[in-house]
């Protein structure tokens, strides 16, 4: 929809940054907040209820494409579909036999999973900006920002998943006093420098996960704004310069779902580490 | 108010300096060991991404705080 003057434009870009919040409103309890103050209103009990459903809409879709795949998995010549399953997983494979180090059953098969999930959920940007949020607002939902990715709790969920698993796995492996002389010893290796080193580490530490989520986080927020300004302009020029930016786009996708899975790995493949 | 323009303006220009800088070294270091190797090109190519994939992080986290900035704070 071509925006008429400028404060239209604000409010264009304003409803497509707004997410379709349920949560605890002071007034009018648990609701389906109508503009951005009543979910800002709501403050910590709101959930986003399109950044959940997309979500969790390709994390299904995901597991039952491959489920399918695998059931229906023939030794003879294989045909189209499963060409595609059978060269991410050997694609994924290849990766993580790389760069992981440890032994842990656990780590392929989550590699796959970020990796294609994070793919499915950053490929909804390249649907049309107007095309989803038009349709459910026919069916009367108002607010709909459609790529979960652009929402920072899901790409901070996941890297906080990620950092569990970091200090878990690295508990695990090395054992707690292990862990806690690897932070307090690393840099220098002497009990007078234990506070630096500990500085140090537990900077380290914390920034993994911090520059894993708000990268995803940073790169796709981005590219939507992008694609929203475009949407902006009016309708007969929007394809000049829509169809570059998804092209470089499916670059963008493609290449921030790997390096997620690969940092993944790389963390992963460190916390297994025995000195 | 007018700050919070100024500021995401230099947040995403600051950070598009350093990465322009910073790929174009590294893209020039790849097509300079393709040429000392060329069968190496497409091994190269790939951890080029990974690289231009990694560096990416720090201005695009600027680039999408600036624009936080401007169409939610200030919008």
């Amino acid at each position: 929809m071509a925006a008429g003057n400028d404060t239209t434009s604000v409010e264009y870009i304003q409803h497509h940054l707004q997410n379709l919040t349920f949560g605890l409103h002071p007034q009018n309890g648990w609701s389906i907040a109508h503009g951005q103050e009543e979910a800002r209103e709501m403050g910590f009990w709101a959930l986003h209820l399109d950044t959940l459903g997309w979500s969790i809409a390709m994390g299904v879709l995901f597991l039952l494409l491959f489920r399918r795949v695998a059931v229906r998995a023939s030794s003879g010549v294989p045909h189209g579909l499963q060409n595609v399953v059978e060269s991410i997983v050997e694609f994924v494979d290849r990766t993580v036999n790389e760069s992981f180090h440890g032994k842990n059953t656990l780590i392929a098969p989550l590699a796959l999973t970020v990796f294609v999930w994070i793919f499915l959920m950053n490929s909804l940007k390249l649907i049309p900006v107007d095309f989803l949020p038009g349709l459910f607002a026919k069916m009367g939902v108002d607010y709909m920002k459609v790529v979960p990715t652009t929402d920072v709790n899901a790409t901070m969920g996941m890297a906080l998943g990620v950092f569990f698993l970091i200090i878990f796995y690295s508990i695990k492996v090395k054992g707690v006093g292990g862990f806690a002389r690897e932070l307090s010893f690393t840099p220098f290796n002497h009990w007078a420098l234990i506070p630096f080193n500990l500085l140090l580490e537990i900077i380290g530490l914390v920034v993994k996960p911090l520059s894993l989520g708000l990268r995803l986080f940073g790169n796709m927020f981005a590219g939507e704004v992008i694609f929203i300004l475009i949407a902006l302009l009016p309708f007969w020029i929007q394809w000049a310069l829509n169809v570059p930016w998804a092209i470089f786009h499916i670059l963008v996708v493609t290449l921030q779902a790997f390096v997620f899975m690969v940092l993944t790995i790389v963390y992963l493949s460190l916390a297994h580490e025995k000195h | 108010m007018d700050y919070i323009y100024l500021a995401a303006s230099l947040m995403i220009g600051l950070g598009a300096l350093g990465t322009g800088i910073g790929f174009a070294l590294l893209g020039g270091k790849m097509l300079e060991a393709t040429a000392r190797q060329p069968e190496m090109g497409a091994e190269l190519q790939t951890k080029t991404f990974i690289m231009a994939g990694l560096l990416d992080a720090v201005p695009m986290i600027g680039v999408g705080i600036a624009m936080y900035l401007i169409f939610v704070v200030a919008g």
